[in-house]
């Protein structure tokens, strides 16, 4: 496929994409092609129900989150740029390529993953983790299996293992500490098809 | 580690074809007999017709030896001894096993042992006949692997595309004849565990590992295989095009064949487990002998054995473990594990002894050439196979991986036994012999003692294993459904498709035919309990090491007139608790116990500060649900299934303030102290006469954050918890029809706890906990570890 966008000029800020994200122009080409498939209107901007209608997608615990980590608070559309963008979070981060006028934190380094993780959980943006985000988060990931009594002494002890200032919430650095470990960037990538 | 199941399957092999050999060097010890006396036929005398009582005078022997009488017995577990007394040996010096591997001290001790005796003419020990180890010995072993951690999860698909490449490595050097070819594939079979030790040791990263470890696993098989075929093919005078395609067949038949008899007797032994609950103590039983079955069957259609009973193990590790009780698990974890170690210390010993003690052909130009090839061969293999499947992998090998790949591929046990079972018409065996030790030794020794450093100074990529807390686990489940649906979103699948798909197939279907009590744990509510089952055992061990808390708590319950049926119970109820807990959580098991955190000592130390709250006499009116409610997540009385204790008081008042609230909603607004056991209620009766008991409110170390606890708490409570508590008090009325069982919605159980009939409510909760603290206080001899 791809023989009609074998050139990236009519993709809206094509090139500039490849600049900013770490995307190659094969992979941006078939992103874009995704992006018009699920573009069901041709409007050239997403909006949420056209996310919803991704199969599986719903029954994802935390699709709704996913889907609401795509339209931050204020913004109802999505277009090109902002998908690949925030795809672009994704990539596994040794393959970084040198871009001029990269910035400081390329979206797919292992603080860009976690950070997109912490928005998953903190929806209202205050920077922290609050125990009832967290419940929420639990709840849905679990929710059928676990009663609520030890859903609270689970998020409970989660939030006393990695809170370190004592504020009863998780901020980012709490959160980062906490995954200090883990390895990130194995974790939250994906490969991305050309 | 884990691994060690392998190389003592492999070494069993060894053992057994060593012995089949010994046999031939010195005599079958069990066809002297026939040699001997005539007449008499199932003795084994050597010495005359003796055993007959005759009716010549004789006079009856006071005092007899007989030594052909034990004679097997009795060498096998003197070697068997002396070589754990060397294995001793090594790790009075520590030091010295970091930097060597024990494979080598062993082979050293081996040497030496071998140089005596060759010096005193004794022969190396034909301590069985082979058929007897072969058949009795090398299936346990392998078994070692049932009790492995979670890595059958990790090898998936990327594993076994490994393996069947790595074929390509066999057939090494297609010099000339099939007898290169023969030998080719006897050294060829890598054996890496010294390597995964140093791995793990040095905690190298999760995908390097597991490639090593499958490769092991797989390899041996795969070797075995090719070995049979070349043997096969090496004793025809013409080969064909047509025998080649059929020696393909035949190694897909064989390994696949394998595999799949194992996965069918692990789902066997799985379904069986189901049924056991009644007769727990023959278990174990059930595992051994299915492995074995495993192994036989595949022996009897020549299959693959060692692919057999490692996939058995691995399918019954899954299913299994969950069927069977707590005790049944660690039994059959240490007999595994003390088999393994046998076999592993025995095979590198004799192969020391026997190095010494065999005749060798010497060829520099072929040995020397051997060596170069097979390092250089290793070194082409993984890097090709590392191209091809590179691409299909989200984080690919880099170099550093490929080397530690490429170094780590040390020759071992199955070499060595292999190449004792060659067939003696092969002109150059002895040369194959010296070529095939030559190189064992020297991988062993030279790549074995030098991979910990290079490893280290090339600083592979790490991992780091000790992911034991809750935060990691919910985090990480988060990232895979992250990861789960932007792949959705973007209309492509990777691993985690199938995964997923396996799971699920596995979740409606399997599950519910293998496993007894169906209900799939989140391993999130898993490790939950796991770790706050170490915070108590945890909590026990200081509190009864700590003089300040301990005679007041122990006081609390002198003169305690506890029901045997009650202690009974309670013990009962702590060892059932600690049975639910899944080990899935663990990852690599090493030999080693696992490694305690110091942020479990953390949360120790608090919930053990706000346990020693709760103690307080005044507590008892007004206390709210202490914290340490919550670290048993065991209802008494019940399974770990149920739910959390029920009873959830809600005392507030000021002395809140002493123990941090478990439950916000209960605390707020409900005080039920609904107990679901009257057991519990034991100790409840007595504490009320223990308001004069002292000191009991020692630490209050945290008291700001228990304030701060009870605010949060109570801000974050919700209505959406009352039916909760409720839901449970049924329940347990019917458990037990206590007197003290009292059901107490929505009212304030202040004036409650002055009525005497129902036990301070503080302690209701708490005996759940307490419950099952109590009797252990009492008794600081019963040591839960010890389970």
């Amino acid at each position: 496929m791809g023989s009609n966008s074998s050139n990236m000029n009519h993709i809206p800020d094509g090139q500039q994409l490849l600049q900013d994200t770490g995307f190659s122009a094969a992979q941006i080409i078939r992103l874009y092609e995704r992006f018009e498939f699920l573009d069901k209107d041709n409007t050239g901007h997403l909006r949420p129900e056209d996310l919803e209608t991704v199969p599986d997608l719903d029954m994802n615990p935390i699709g709704a989150r996913i889907i609401g980590a795509f339209f931050p608070p204020g913004k109802e559309t999505l277009d090109f740029g902002s998908f690949v963008r925030i795809l672009a979070h994704f990539l596994p981060a040794d393959s970084n390529r040198t871009r001029a006028g990269a910035q400081q934190e390329p979206a797919n380094s292992t603080t860009g993953k976690l950070r997109f993780a912490f928005q998953l959980y903190d929806q209202d943006r205050d920077g922290k983790i609050s125990r009832d985000e967290l419940l929420q988060v639990l709840r849905s990931m679990l929710g059928l299996q676990v009663t609520e009594e030890q859903l609270q002494c689970i998020a409970e002890r989660a939030i006393q293992e990695a809170d370190a200032d004592k504020d009863d919430a998780i901020s980012f650095d709490e959160f980062r500490k906490s995954l200090e470990k883990v390895d990130i960037d194995h974790k939250m990538s994906i490969r991305f098809l050309r | 580690m884990d691994l060690h199941f392998f190389r003592r399957a492999g070494g069993l092999l060894l053992v057994f074809t060593l012995l089949s050999l010994l046999h031939g060097s010195r005599g079958e010890v069990p066809t002297r007999p026939i040699s001997a006396v005539t007449i008499l036929p199932p003795v084994k005398p050597d010495d005359g017709p003796q055993a007959f009582p005759n009716a010549d005078k004789a006079n009856l022997p006071v005092f007899t030896m007989d030594y052909p009488r034990i004679q097997i017995p009795f060498e096998i577990t003197l070697w068997v001894l002396l070589a754990s007394f060397a294995k001793i040996g090594f790790h009075v010096y520590h030091k010295i096993t970091i930097w060597v591997p024990e494979s080598c001290l062993l082979i050293s001790i081996g040497l030496i042992v071998g140089g005596i005796m060759f010096s005193v003419h004794e022969e190396p020990p034909a301590v069985l006949s082979s058929n007897v180890f072969f058949l009795y010995m090398l299936p346990p072993i392998v078994l070692w692997f049932a009790v492995v951690g979670t890595l059958w999860n990790s090898i998936g698909i990327g594993m076994s595309l490994f393996a069947i490449c790595q074929i390509e490595a066999f057939g090494v050097q297609d010099i000339n004849l099939q007898e290169n070819l023969l030998f080719a594939t006897i050294i060829s079979a890598v054996d890496p565990v010294a390597v995964l030790s140093v791995f793990e040791d040095v905690s190298v990263n999760e995908q390097l590992y597991i490639v090593v470890f499958g490769e092991c696993l797989f390899n041996d098989a795969v070797t075995v295989v090719l070995y049979n075929m070349f043997n096969f093919v090496a004793e025809m005078p013409v080969v064909e095009p047509v025998d080649v395609f059929l020696g393909v067949a035949r190694f897909f038949v064989v390994g696949l064949g394998g595999m799949g008899f194992g996965v069918l007797f692990g789902f066997v032994a799985a379904f069986t487990t189901r049924f056991t609950s009644r007769v727990r103590e023959i278990e174990p039983l059930f595992i051994f002998m299915y492995s074995y079955l495993a192994y036989l069957v595949a022996e009897l259609f020549a299959i693959s054995s060692i692919m057999a009973i490692v996939t058995c193990a691995l399918t019954m590790k899954y299913y299994v473990e969950e069927n069977v009780s707590q005790r049944s698990c660690t039994t059959i974890r240490h007999v595994v594990k003390m088999l393994g170690s046998i076999s592993e210390t025995l095979i590198f010993f004799f192969l020391g002894v026997v190095t010494i003690t065999t005749e060798h052909e010497w060829n520099w130009g072929y040995i020397l050439f051997t060596l170069l090839f097979a390092f250089i061969w290793r070194g082409l293999g993984v890097l090709v196979l590392t191209q091809i499947i590179n691409p299909f992998r989200t984080i690919p090998f880099n170099m550093k991986d490929q080397f530690g790949l490429a170094y780590g591929g040390l020759r071992g046990a199955i070499s060595f036994a292999l190449v004792f079972t060659l067939p003696d018409n092969i002109g150059r065996k002895q040369l194959f012999v010296t070529a095939t030790i030559a190189i064992i030794l020297f991988t062993v020794f030279l790549q074995g003692i030098s991979i910990r450093p290079l490893i280290e100074y090339i600083n592979v990529r790490r991992t780091n294993r000790n992911l034991d807390t809750i935060n990691v686990e919910v985090h990480c489940r988060l990232m895979e459904h992250t990861i789960a649906g932007i792949e959705d979103l973007c209309g492509q699948w990777s691993h985690f498709y199938w995964k997923d798909k396996f799971m699920k197939f596995n979740n409606r279907i399997l599950r519910r035919i293998l496993i007894r009590d169906n209900r799939a744990e989140s391993s999130i509510v898993a490790l939950y309990k796991k770790l706050e089952l170490q915070n108590a055992m945890e909590i026990l061990d200081t509190v009864t090491g700590d003089i300040s808390a301990a005679p007041s708590i122990v006081s609390l319950y002198r003169g305690n007139k506890f029901k045997a049926a009650d202690l009974k119970n309670m013990h009962d109820i702590l060892s059932k608790n600690m049975y639910k807990i899944r080990q899935r959580t663990v990852a690599f098991t090493g030999k080693h116990a696992l490694p305690n955190d110091s942020q479990t000592k953390e949360i120790l130390i608090r919930r053990h500060a706000s346990i020693r709250r709760s103690l307080r006499p005044g507590s008892f009116q007004t206390t709210v649900v202490p914290k340490s409610h919550k670290y048993f997540s065991l209802p008494a009385g019940k399974s770990l299934d149920s739910k959390f204790p029920p009873g959830r008081l809600s005392y507030t008042d000021d002395q809140e303030t002493m123990s941090e609230v478990a439950y916000p909603s209960s605390r707020s607004r409900f005080q039920q102290p609904a107990r679901s056991s009257s057991r519990a209620m034991m100790p409840l009766r007595r504490l009320d006469t223990l308001q004069e008991a002292p000191s009991v409110d020692t630490l209050n170390e945290n008291t700001g954050r228990t304030e701060r606890g009870m605010s949060r708490t109570k801000s974050s409570s919700s209505d959406s918890r009352v039916p909760a508590p409720r839901r449970h008090l049924p329940p347990s009325i019917d458990n037990e029809g206590s007197s003290v069982d009292n059901l107490r919605n929505g009212q304030h159980e202040v004036e409650e706890e002055e009525q005497p009939s129902s036990p301070p409510p503080a302690w209701v909760a708490e005996p759940r906990d307490n419950a099952a603290q109590n009797p252990l206080l009492r008794r600081p001899q019963w040591n839960p570890k010890k389970m």
